[in-house]
């Protein structure tokens, strides 16, 4: 584990649940720019493993080269970045990634389980093994597409289509889901679905959710970053405190309950690490 | 005579020639056609097949002026097809809003230099021949590339099959899975280049790019997946080959324009019915299912 978590283990308060647990994601002062344009300044902010948390901001606040960043599809121009306690790179393995874009093309002929296979690929090893087979059906079962297995991929709804590229996702049995905007044109019903399968996931994988919708999250939700310009520094994430709703106050269903985020409440990081992060 | 008994008789070697190079061929066309159409890369692989002439033309030239003598036209054909594909691949991956225009810059360009070149070459050359393919050229030395790239590319369709389906389907993904996108992209242009300089001598360089498209287009129609995509654009570029051939012989038409009006026949006829199938079974595909 790092230095960061090792100081967090001597300084943290004890009694903070998430005390001594390692980080599924930690950036350490990250800056980024397209060309001069500075998009992230020394961006900070930790997810630990285990946790369920929302990556929320405006458009065009940095939301997706945090993304891209974390996937190892971009390189920060300075600072640290960890995921799973590796470089990015090299933790892709463990990583489980469901792009927002489903745009695809729809004379490109693939059935579901083909498509959920696809979460199996490591790099260039060669034909997929029977233990890949069984994951991807078992990534289905999990996503509650099972039903759709053999159906072509261009047949289904976008909502269904949205639960194929979880279970893709799923498929690699990863230790970080990454979700990019999952709800967006997403149905009722295959919003509750998907909430249901991340319920079920919570605990024993770090999700983590990235949403525009900066009132309301998931009330499976533990963490909310804030991403947005602060301080007159582009991209600054903060964690922000949320509280339950009743239901019916919060757009979308999020399959269950939703939490109101407290743009007003920050929560250091130090409450559970013990360190600035 | 018919095509069966030129087919049978000793006397006639390169229609058995042609004939052999239209099977062979059609596992390329097959199998890199189904890539090219999936990738969406059929306007790359045409400027390549194109810029190929430039290349036939400065052989052409070079060998007949004497400055290398005997320097075959694929020799140059390979140089320009490597090249013009390495080019295009930079820029496809390096200055996307300028893709366009160098694409079509090569293609143009590369047939220019041919025309002038041929044009210069003393004595007689005739550009149609690799406009458009001529079955009488066909060498034996032709089969043998032909059948080794296909094997060649049948084993790398095999063995890439997860990593090629992938980075076809969804890059961003792939590369998030550690596929190397952008080497499998430049893979699968250099073995296009190389492919068409082999092919062209069965259809033409203008023609390769109908048979890269037509085969694997009609194929995409009934095709559950990449791999049956692939087989079954092989089957019907075998079925067009030899089917223009035959008619091309009884018609006494130039075979590679035959055997890619019957592709393109076949493809817009299967287009139509696509349409009027997907037309009519509309209501039920919108028709909620609960899921």
């Amino acid at each position: 584990m790092s230095e960061r978590d090792d100081r967090g283990e001597t300084d943290s308060a004890p009694s903070h649940p998430l005390h001594g647990r390692p980080m599924a994601v930690l950036f350490d002062k990250v800056n980024f720019a397209y060309g001069s344009d500075a998009v992230l300044s020394e961006v900070s902010f930790h997810i630990h493993e285990g946790e369920f948390a929302a990556l929320i901001g405006p458009n065009g606040s940095g939301k997706t080269t945090i993304l891209r960043l974390l996937l190892g599809l971009a390189t920060p121009s300075s600072g640290r970045i960890e995921v799973l306690g590796a470089p990015p790179h090299t933790a892709l393995e463990s990583l489980g990634y469901v792009p927002q874009n489903a745009a695809f093309d729809p004379a490109f002929p693939i059935s579901v389980v083909e498509v959920v296979r696809m979460g199996r690929l490591r790099g260039g090893r060669g034909r997929y093994s029977p233990e890949d087979l069984r994951a991807a059906d078992a990534a289905l079962e999990q996503a509650d597409v099972a039903d759709l297995r053999d159906r072509p991929y261009s047949a289904l709804s976008g909502g269904q289509r949205r639960r194929v590229l979880v279970a893709r996702a799923l498929a690699a049995r990863p230790r970080l889901l990454v979700l990019d905007e999952p709800t967006a044109n997403m149905d009722a019903e295959s919003e509750t679905r998907l909430f249901r399968a991340l319920g079920e996931l919570k605990g024993r994988a770090t999700v983590l959710v990235v949403t525009h919708d900066t009132l309301f999250v998931s009330d499976l939700t533990d963490a909310v970053l804030c991403v947005g310009d602060r301080d007159g520094r582009p991209g600054s994430v903060v964690r922000h405190a949320s509280v339950p709703v009743a239901r019916g106050l919060a757009p979308g269903t999020f399959g269950g309950g939703a939490r109101q985020v407290l743009h007003d409440t920050e929560i250091p990081p130090e409450d559970c690490c013990g360190k600035g992060e | 005579m018919s095509f069966l008994s030129a087919l049978l008789d000793p006397g006639l070697p390169f229609v058995r020639n042609a004939l052999l190079a239209g099977l062979l061929s059609s596992v390329l066309f097959g199998v890199l056609g189904s890539v090219v159409t999936v990738k969406r890369i059929a306007g790359l692989a045409g400027a390549i097949s194109h810029a190929v002439l430039g290349g036939i033309g400065l052989a052409l030239f070079l060998s007949a002026k004497g400055l290398v003598p005997g320097l075959p036209p694929i020799a140059g054909a390979l140089v320009f097809a490597v090249l013009s594909a390495g080019l295009i691949g930079v820029v496809s991956l390096k200055a996307k809003q300028r893709e366009d225009t160098v694409i079509n810059a090569i293609w143009a360009v590369g047939m220019s230099v041919g025309v002038l070149f041929i044009a210069k070459t003393p004595g007689y050359a005739d550009p149609m021949s690799y406009l458009f393919g001529n079955i009488l050229l066909i060498s034996g030395q032709d089969l043998v590339l032909m059948a080794v790239l296909s094997v060649l590319v049948v084993a790398g369709a095999v063995r890439f099959y997860p990593q090629i389906e992938a980075a076809s389907f969804d890059e961003e993904f792939a590369r998030t899975r550690g596929v190397p996108t952008n080497t499998v992209f430049l893979a699968i242009l250099a073995v296009v280049a190389v492919s068409v300089v082999v092919l062209q001598t069965f259809v033409g360089i203008v023609m390769v790019i109908a048979m890269l498209t037509l085969p694997a287009g009609t194929a995409g129609f009934a095709a559950r997946n990449l791999r049956g995509m692939m087989v079954l654009a092989s089957l019907l570029s075998a079925v067009f080959s030899v089917g223009g051939l035959a008619l091309s012989w009884e018609t006494d038409l130039p075979s590679g324009a035959v055997v890619v009006v019957l592709s393109g026949a076949v493809f817009l006829g299967a287009s139509g019915i696509r349409m009027l199938v997907t037309r009519t079974s509309r209501p039920k595909a919108e028709r909620p299912d609960g899921k």
